[in-house]
Formats: structure tokens, C-alpha cells, sequence
């Protein structure tokens, strides 16, 4: 008796009371929100498979407007006309080089910065927040940031990219509530025993702390991966820009949104443009295609500590 | 200082005893603290060292460097302070500039439109679909729709804008359809009529999704024991939805809509730049895109810093009066 009531309230706990007796209504409603959220899945997965599709078609069939979610005339052509090009391939690396360099640079300072942070004995503590907390309710401006960049001669660098992004507050504050809930003691001992405080953060702190800085490491690579203002403002060389740039210059090119280079393609052109778009949309989602189901729970954790203590 | 004015000047040395003392044995004391302190603590401070020098240098320089929207600024000197700062004072020169500059209120009342629309359907749309994934009893059906709504998040925005062009453009999906239902084929992206609703459905199907995060945690937050004596009362599930559910989310749903309405004026810049043409800018040029072409592009940094400077304080505005009144009505802030 005392078991059945147990395991019914264990299965009551589990599903919840809402989820008894369902009503006919209810019945009506569950179907029609199913109907729902597979809308939502569609919409959200249409224009990939889209974009795939025509980056698979040949040119006419996209001129004719026939390319849906099948690829029509199957071709690789764009592909091989993309991957023979010398500088999708040097942007590419630049975009690797860039999100490494830019991302060990964020880790270092948003690390050791939460650390001190996360100190609540620390004299100044308090100011130490607060300069980092006023960066998010007043920021300089894109001009005086322009002007401040060119001016210290950073342009047409990689310094241009990592330096003026290489503390995010809001990865900084997960980081520090993170580190608060370190317990004290281990950190007490571990100075008992002699160890400095490069060393206990070094030893004993960041140890404990991968799975947070993995999550970190994840979030400013992604950001940095998928950044291209940066590089539009400050780099002016073909060769030095990131992968995105490259991208952004199809684009450009085939929409004529980029007018001061008049570049307003004739008809043909416009569609050779359209096809090696798609291939190079393609190209360069797919790494973050490829690691999104592995990384995707990491961001929802990082986005709730950073909620719960933020 | 008193003790001059009113005392005779043999009482002098004796006031100067008497009153400066606390202040005197007060001031080392301080100094000794700080200086126990700094022997204790140094190097946790000069791990502070790096971050304080990006702080300084990259986010309160450029705060500084706002006084060009106050400034004569002529580029290419060789002083980089008058480089950064501009050379002399012009008073409100620029302001008076932009504010009787019809192109600014045009890109202004741009701005206010698409950040009115941003908000209305940004805001509630990841309520409902939370609401919507909450009622779904199929544990890995509710993973794997979260999973896929999430994915537009981590694409950069440039992907997307290429995806908003090959969607758009006169042999992409939409025109497809249109056809098929014996339309004409629309130049999407040239057409000012269509560039609100453009930014507006491409923003839902990027934000949508991942908005839903913390509104599905605050869900699960929610007392059990709230719904099952909503329904002992005779609650059916949608008033329990009314009475339970969303009283339980409103910390949060007022948390981000404060948030929402401090990005409001920030509207989708990046995005704007590059799905934007001359031909739209009717109605696509917002504030932040004209001041990035008076002020990048045409060089006129003071002009457009004040601008800039105009944008960023009406945003503080917005975010300040949304906070207090959250506060005083619903007791939820951010501060």
C-alpha cells in the first residue's frame, strides 16, 4: 500500500499533476501544438536545406527559379569553382588564425579578471564591478571606437579584431558566479600549504573550472568565427580578411549594396554570383553545423548561470 | 582656516593641534591598511592589471572620445590626443547640425518604427513558444524542437543575410510561390514596402528560438503544487495557464523586456548594413546605419559622433525609465 503510493507519487512528481485526466479539449490542443512546433522545425530548417539545394543545381535551373529543396541538375561545378579559388582558402585560415588568437586572448582576461571578482574579502571589489558593469549600460560608439582603433595604428592587423572585443561582460559574470561557487576551504588550504596565488588559481581553481571555461572558450569562438564588422571597418587587404568578408563581398557584389564599388552585375553574372553564394553559405556554416549538437547544451548552461547570477 | 579669522594668531598652533589630529592620525592609519592590504592582496590585483588596461583603453577611451561630437575634429594630425579628442571646441555645433538635418529624422523615425515592430513580435513570440514547448509531454519531441529552433542563433549574421537574399531573390523560394499562385516575381530587396517585414521575419527566425531559454527555465521553476491547487479549485488548464503559469514567469518576462526596450534604438545594425540599398533606405536606414555613412564613409567624425552620442543617451533613457517602472509597478528590476 505505502509502495503503491510511493511509486504513484513518484510518476504523479515525474509527469506532473497537469498532465492528468487530459480533457477532449485538451486532446484538441495537443495535436494542434504538435502541428505547431513542426511548423516551427520546418521554418527553421526550410532555408538550409534550401541553400543546399541550390548550391547542388546548375545555374539555369536556378535562373529559372526551380530549385525548391531538391537540387535540380545535380552539379558540383560552384563547389569545385569555390574550392579552386586561392582566396576563399587563405580567408579561411585567417578566420581559424583570428578565432584561436582572439579567443586564448578573451579566456585569459575574462579568467583572471572573474577570479579577482570572485574574491568577496578583495578591498575594491566593489569599484573593480562596477568598472566592468558600467561597459554595459553606456558604450563608446562605433566613431569614437573607429577613431580610437585607426588611431592606434591597429588597423589591417588581427589586434584590430581581438583586442577591442577580448572581455565580453556578460562571459565575465558567469565566470565570476561561477568561481564564487567554488567552496573557500580548498582555496584556504591550499594557501595554507604555501601555494601563491598564480598558483592556486593556476593549481587548484582552474582544474575544477574546465567544464566552465570549455563553455567560455565555446562562446567567444563562436562570436569571434562568426564576426565580420570588425575586419569591414579596419582591414582593407583582401588577403588578411576573415571568411565572413569573403562572403560579405558576394553579397555585396550581387545585390549592388555595395554601390561606391559599382559593381552592379549584369544579368548572367548575377546568377553565376547566386550559385557560388549558396556554395560558400554552405562552406562556411558547415563547421558550425558539424559541432552545434555537441556544443549546443554547453551554451544553454553557460546562458542560465550567466541568467541566474546576472 | 577659521581659527586665522578668528582667533588671535598665538592661539594658532594650538587649534591646529587640537582639530587637524583625528584627520592626521586617521590618514596613516588608512595608509597602513592599504598598505597591509596591498601586501596581502597584491597579486590578485595585478591579475586585475590587464583587464583594467582593455577596460581603460577600449571601453572608456572611446567613452572620452565622445567630447568629438563637442569638437573640431581634423584628421591625420600629428598628435594622436587631438587625433582622438578632436582640436578645439565647438559648443553644440553638431547637434544643432543633426537636429536640422532632414535626413536625420527621417533615419530617426526609421529607427522607431522597425524597433516598434522588433519589439512586437520579438518580445512575446519566445513566451508563446515556450508556453508551447511547455505542454508538450514528449520528452525527446521537446529536446529536439528546442535543438533545431536554437540553430539560427549560432550563424553569423552575414550567413544569414545571404540566406534572406537567395530566399528573396527573384528565382529564390518566396518568388517561387508567388508564381505558382500566378503572381508576379518581386525584387524583394529592392523595394522599400517589403524591407520592414524582411528584417522583421528574418530577426524571428534567428531569435526566436534560443529567447525561449530562459523563460522554459523559469517554467520549470514553477511550484507544482501551485497548479494542482488551481486545479482542486476548478482551474482548467488554460486559466491554470492565466493564473499559474504566467504569474510565474513574470520576473522574467519583465527582466527581458527591459532588456529589449535598452536595445530598442541598437536595432539590428549589422544586419541592416548588409541587406540594405540605396534603393530601400527609404525606409531601412536607421540611425545607427546613417551615422555609420556620414562618420566611416564620408569622414565627418563629429558630426556623426554626435549622432551617436544622441543614440546612445536616449537608449540609457529607455532603459532606466523601463527599469523604474518595473519596479515600482511589478516590483521586477534589473537593478
Amino acid at each position: 500500500m505505502i509502495v503503491a503510493e510511493a511509486r504513484e507519487s513518484v510518476v504523479q512528481h515525474r509527469t506532473g499533476p497537469r498532465r492528468a485526466r487530459p480533457t477532449r479539449g485538451y486532446r484538441v490542443f495537443q495535436v494542434v501544438n504538435a502541428v505547431i512546433l513542426t511548423g516551427v522545425v520546418v521554418a527553421t530548417l526550410y532555408p538550409f536545406v534550401n541553400i543546399v539545394a541550390r548550391s547542388f543545381s546548375e545555374e539555369h535551373y536556378l535562373i529559372m527559379g526551380e530549385v525548391n529543396l531538391v537540387p535540380r541538375g545535380f552539379s558540383t561545378a560552384a563547389y569545385k569553382y569555390v574550392t579552386a579559388d586561392p582566396m576563399f582558402w587563405t580567408n579561411y585560415r585567417n578566420t581559424v588564425v583570428y578565432t584561436v588568437v582572439s579567443t586564448f586572448i578573451a579566456i585569459v582576461l575574462t579568467t583572471t579578471y572573474a577570479y579577482v571578482l570572485s574574491k568577496k574579502h578583495l578591498r575594491g571589489r566593489g569599484v573593480l564591478i562596477g568598472v566592468a558593469m558600467l561597459t554595459l549600460f553606456f558604450n563608446g560608439g562605433l566613431i569614437p571606437n573607429y577613431v580610437l582603433v585607426s588611431n592606434l595604428g591597429l588597423t589591417n592587423s588581427i589586434w584590430a579584431i581581438a583586442l577591442p572585443n577580448a572581455i565580453s561582460v556578460f562571459n565575465l559574470l558567469v565566470m565570476k558566479a561561477f568561481f564564487e561557487s567554488l567552496p573557500v576551504e580548498l582555496e584556504e588550504a591550499a594557501a595554507v600549504d604555501g601555494l601563491s596565488t598564480y598558483g592556486i588559481l593556476w593549481r587548484i581553481v582552474l582544474p575544477l573550472s574546465k567544464a566552465v571555461v570549455a563553455t567560455m572558450v565555446l562562446f567567444y569562438a563562436v562570436s569571434f568565427w562568426n564576426s565580420w564588422f570588425s575586419a569591414f571597418l579596419y582591414m582593407d587587404q583582401q588577403d588578411l580578411w576573415p571568411v565572413t568578408m569573403y562572403l560579405r563581398n558576394l553579397i555585396a557584389g550581387a545585390t549592388g549594396t555595395d554601390m561606391t564599388a559599382g559593381t552592379i552585375a549584369e544579368g548572367d553574372q548575377l546568377q553565376v554570383a547566386a550559385t557560388i553564394q549558396s556554395v560558400t553559405i554552405v562552406l562556411t556554416v558547415l563547421p558550425i553545423l558539424l559541432v552545434y549538437p555537441f556544443i549546443q547544451r554547453y551554451f544553454v548552461s553557460g546562458v542560465m548561470i550567466g541568467a541566474v547570477k546576472g | 582656516m577659521t581659527s586665522k579669522t578668528v582667533g588671535p594668531p598665538t592661539e594658532m598652533p594650538n587649534v591646529a593641534r587640537v582639530i587637524p589630529d583625528p584627520g592626521r592620525a586617521q590618514r596613516p592609519g588608512r595608509r597602513r591598511h592599504w598598505r597591509q592590504v596591498l601586501r596581502r592582496d597584491w597579486q590578485l590585483y595585478s591579475l586585475a592589471l590587464l583587464p583594467l588596461i582593455f577596460f581603460a583603453i577600449f571601453r572608456y577611451l572611446p567613452m572620452l572620445g565622445n567630447v568629438i561630437a563637442f569638437r573640431r575634429y581634423r584628421p591625420g594630425g600629428d598628435n594622436i590626443f587631438d587625433n582622438i579628442f578632436g582640436t578645439e571646441w565647438v559648443g553644440l555645433r553638431y547637434v544643432r547640425l543633426f537636429l536640422s538635418d532632414p535626413t536625420f529624422w527621417d533615419v530617426f523615425s526609421n529607427t522607431l518604427i522597425l524597433g516598434t515592430l522588433t519589439l512586437l513580435f520579438l518580445f512575446p513570440l519566445p513566451i508563446v513558444l515556450a508556453l508551447l514547448l511547455n505542454e508538450v509531454s514528449n520528452r525527446y519531441l521537446k529536446r529536439f524542437v528546442q535543438s533545431v529552433s536554437y540553430l539560427p542563433h549560432f550563424l553569423s549574421i552575414v550567413i544569414v543575410a545571404g540566406m534572406i537574399m537567395q530566399f528573396t531573390s527573384v528565382d529564390g523560394v518566396v518568388n517561387q510561390m508567388l508564381r505558382s499562385v500566378g503572381g508576379e516575381a518581386i525584387s524583394f530587396l529592392q523595394r522599400p514596402e517589403w524591407f520592414r517585414t524582411i528584417y522583421v521575419s528574418s530577426e524571428v527566425w534567428q531569435t526566436v528560438g534560443w529567447g525561449t531559454i530562459l523563460y522554459l527555465a523559469a517554467l520549470t521553476a514553477i511550484d507544482n503544487d501551485l497548479y494542482e491547487a488551481a486545479r482542486i479549485d476548478g482551474a482548467n488548464r488554460w486559466r491554470q495557464t492565466w493564473h499559474v503559469t504566467l504569474p510565474g514567469i513574470r520576473p522574467t518576462m519583465m527582466t527581458l523586456l527591459i532588456l529589449n526596450i535598452g536595445t530598442f534604438m541598437a536595432v539590428g545594425f549589422e544586419k541592416i548594413l548588409l541587406i540594405y540599398n540605396p534603393l530601400t533606405y527609404p525606409t531601412a536606414d536607421v540611425v545607427s546605419t546613417y551615422l555609420f555613412r556620414v562618420g566611416v564613409q564620408s569622414g565627418l567624425f563629429s558630426y556623426a559622433a554626435a549622432i551617436g552620442l544622441f543614440e546612445a543617451v536616449i537608449g540609457l533613457i529607455l532603459v532606466v525609465a523601463a527599469n523604474t517602472i518595473s519596479r515600482r509597478t511589478v516590483g521586477a528590476s534589473l537593478w
